[in-house]
């Protein structure tokens, strides 16, 4: 027969002070748990967001990252004129041949500089990025000195606002619009158009060609006609899978930190839980063994000392919840190595890392409640009741 | 002194307890210390660079080259005793995971500008010079993929294409343990031979004559090359390091705020078991004051427990912290040369360790001091 759980929550109200204290430390390790998720999380959706698989980046062969890449006029201009590229409201191909290259511009406070990524693109480009929308200003004038300024960086520099004229390259640039790309690295980014772009920055040569396919399984045919192709000499990419894999250190490090700091903390928490719940048994000997002679059988009696336990750390779970997701939406930014350049990025908590932390918040409690709770269990009634 | 035997029989009373909460005292305070030493670790990473030193670079950004051309002029300039150049070279070493630094340099130049810096016998370093496709490596890196000297090792090319094989010719030693040893340097002029039109600078490095005119040098070559198509940034080589270190973001506050959300948590659990302990001898109150024993003489017993379990826990785990990270070279894949555990991280250590003894003694001593003997004996379990 089961032990009534009222008996186990009228227990841990007869202790407030200390149930309360094994609950704040299980939410204080759910809290950092769930943070550093957050973190790691955040960074990996600003990259993954940022391709999409419809979309194929041409690089030079053997490049790992747009920066080192290069493609001249010629193989753009071959490249672009593939049939299995769809064709834009104007009826030319979706092809954007892209200028990439980091700026080091004024930070907005602070002083000192910051590298951001400038990507010159063409007219199509908003066509090929369909994520990418103006939430501030208009679009930059073709021909003119003007760019847009993402807007997960634009706070980050100084002279940003729409209408100011951002310097660099030796040259003022009037900022026309913002832009938002549902949270990718492209908000990181300031863009203006290639052909302004590309004789003042590296010379008579482009660094990709973001083309959008007139359906995602073309890719492979896409593939291995650019690869094949000997005047070439270019990889095709999925935009999706290259932004994705870039990284690739940064993000093993984020998570070995996640999985490091917080398994540290969680034994410590475990250690404070089993703590609790060998005193709580301890403190109510006499109570057990009441229960084991009106007949409860040793099992009813472990099965009641975890539930207790894993109810505690439970509470402990939700509360980390709650303090921890008001962290959701904060940016912070690194650098992104694969191009040196600032990268803009929010903490994310998604619903998966919240039921991440609530499991994880009852392996805690389970782990921490099973000693103690066969300890209850296999006492000898005669003794324990005397 | 005499009073030992009395707290030492308290905590061996239940050692369980008093094992799992000095376990995860020690526990806390080794992540403090690993979290506090990344900040340590990058703050010497931003320090480490010589201030008699320069480095020059593109005002565009790092990623521009800058002419060969400006080497002679930069020789030139009043106040400069030697110039020297490196470029990045990007190469992956098998997988993209094996990350680590490879420049290509103006190789005599650049052994002489870090003459103190890296130690290399002077027999590898005659090879080296000698031979075009020679390579140096750090320690630490050679240790790292076990690699020998005289092998030769291919590295994937991101930026000049294909494949590069080097011979490993030197292993240098980082004086200061924060300069990296993880490091890979070559001749430019193999790059050179491939690709004639690509390799140049990526940046420059002036040793000064003397360190107190490094404005006035740097002030003389930025307006030098002003309105060239390739003006410059001049800089202490410290402050380009630092530089380096601030693009990781706000490492230090993610960090401290982990390390104070980590102390608090377990400042939690050892109170916890404090008050635990002080609860079941409410009895024993009772019956020691009765015999006596004065209200400070109680309060200073539960005192000496706590502290002696936050203590124990402190130096177990910032011993742990220093024995494990030095002596095993850690550098969390080469980010963090010269990863160690400072003396002020361990004196911090030891403070956050008082600090916990405080308060988690301080409530149950006070209750123990404060209680009549009457009420203690009364206490029923």
């Amino acid at each position: 027969m089961k032990i009534p759980l009222i008996y186990n929550l009228r227990s841990l109200l007869r202790r407030p002070v200390s149930s309360t204290m094994t609950a704040v430390g299980v939410a204080l390790v759910v809290a950092v748990f769930i943070a550093m998720l957050a973190l790691a999380n955040g960074f990996r959706m600003a990259l993954v967001r940022t391709g999409s698989p419809d979309n194929v980046l041409v690089l030079r062969k053997g490049a790992d990252s747009e920066l080192s890449s290069g493609v001249s006029r010629t193989n753009a201009a071959i490249i672009a004129a593939l049939p299995q590229i769809a064709t834009g409201s104007d009826g030319r191909p979706l092809a954007s041949p892209e200028v990439f290259v980091p700026m080091s511009l004024d930070a907005a406070s602070g002083g000192g500089d910051r590298l951001v990524v400038t990507r010159g693109v063409s007219a199509q480009a908003f066509e090929v990025r369909q994520n990418v929308r103006i939430v501030e200003g208009q679009r930059f004038a073709q021909g003119r000195d003007e760019v847009i300024i993402g807007s997960a960086i634009a706070p980050r520099l100084a002279h940003s606002a729409v209408g100011d004229t951002i310097h660099f390259a030796g040259r003022g640039w009037l900022v026309a619009g913002h832009f938002s790309s549902g949270g990718s690295a492209f908000e990181s980014e300031i863009w203006g158009e290639n052909e302004q772009l590309m004789p003042i920055l590296r010379g008579e040569f482009f660094q990709v060609v973001a083309l959008r396919l007139r359906s995602a399984a073309l890719f492979d045919e896409v593939k291995r006609v650019l690869e094949d192709d000997r005047r070439l000499q270019v990889d095709a990419r999925r935009e999706s899978e290259f932004y994705s894999s870039q990284n690739g250190v940064l993000r093993l490090i984020l998570n070995f930190l996640a999985v490091f700091i917080t398994g540290i903390m969680a034994i410590g928490a475990v250690f404070g839980a089993v703590n609790t719940m060998y005193a709580a048994v301890a403190s109510r000997t006499g109570e057990i063994a009441v229960l084991l002679t009106l007949g409860f059988k040793p099992r009813s009696v472990l099965a009641s000392f975890l539930t207790e336990a894993t109810f505690l750390a439970l509470v402990g779970g939700f509360l980390g919840c709650l303090v921890a997701l008001p962290i959701n939406g904060i940016v912070t930014s690194t650098t992104n190595w694969s191009s040196f350049s600032t990268i803009a990025f929010s903490f994310l908590v998604t619903p998966r890392i919240l039921l991440e932390g609530i499991i994880f918040s009852v392996v805690m409690g389970v782990l921490g409640g099973y000693f103690p709770a066969r300890r209850a269990a296999r006492m000898p009634v005669v003794q324990a009741i005397r | 002194m005499r009073f030992f035997p009395l707290i030492w029989a308290n905590l061996t009373r239940h050692k369980r307890r008093t094992i799992l909460t000095t376990a995860s005292v020690a526990l806390a305070l080794f992540l403090f210390a690993s979290l506090r030493s990344v900040v340590t670790t990058l703050d010497a990473g931003a320090r480490v660079g010589s201030e008699s030193r320069m480095i020059v670079q593109s005002a565009k950004a790092i990623v521009f080259f800058l002419p060969m051309s400006y080497k002679e002029r930069l020789a030139a300039v009043p106040g400069v005793a030697a110039v020297t150049w490196a470029d990045w070279f990007g190469g992956v070493y098998q997988d993209p995971k094996n990350f680590f630094a490879s420049f290509a340099a103006d190789a005599e130049s650049y052994l002489e500008m870090y003459r103190s810096d890296l130690e290399l016998p002077a027999d590898q370093r005659a090879t080296f010079l000698r031979e075009r496709t020679a390579c140096i490596v750090g320690q630490h890196l050679l240790d790292k993929f076990g690699w020998r000297l005289g092998q030769d090792i291919t590295l994937r090319g991101t930026i000049f294409e294909g494949d590069w094989t080097f011979t490993i010719r030197g292993v240098y030693r980082a004086v200061d343990p924060a300069f990296s040893e993880d490091a890979l340097v070559f001749h430019y002029s193999l790059i050179y031979e491939r690709y004639p039109q690509w390799v140049n600078p990526g940046w420059y490095v002036l040793q000064l004559r003397d360190p107190s005119h490094a404005s006035q040098v740097a002030a003389a070559v930025d307006s030098m090359f002003k309105n060239s198509a390739d003006p410059t940034k001049t800089g202490t080589e410290r402050a380009f390091n630092a530089g380096f270190v601030t693009m990781w973001g706000n490492v230090s506050f993610l960090m401290n705020s982990i390390g104070m959300a980590v102390v608090f948590a377990i400042l939690l659990v050892a109170a916890n078991s404090m008050m635990l302990s002080a609860r079941e001898r409410t009895n024993e109150v009772g019956i020691l004051k009765t015999v006596g024993f004065t209200d400070r003489l109680l309060f200073g017993l539960v005192m000496a427990e706590a502290s002696i379990i936050a203590l124990g826990g402190a130096v177990l785990g910032l011993g742990a912290a220093k024995a494990l990270y030095r002596p095993s070279g850690f550098s969390a894949m080469g980010f963090l040369p010269g990863f160690d555990v400072t003396l002020g991280t361990l004196a911090l250590g030891c403070g956050i360790a008082v600090l916990l003894a405080l308060a988690s003694g301080l409530v149950p001593a006070l209750s123990a001091a404060r209680l009549s003997a009457v009420q203690a004996l009364r206490h029923v379990e």
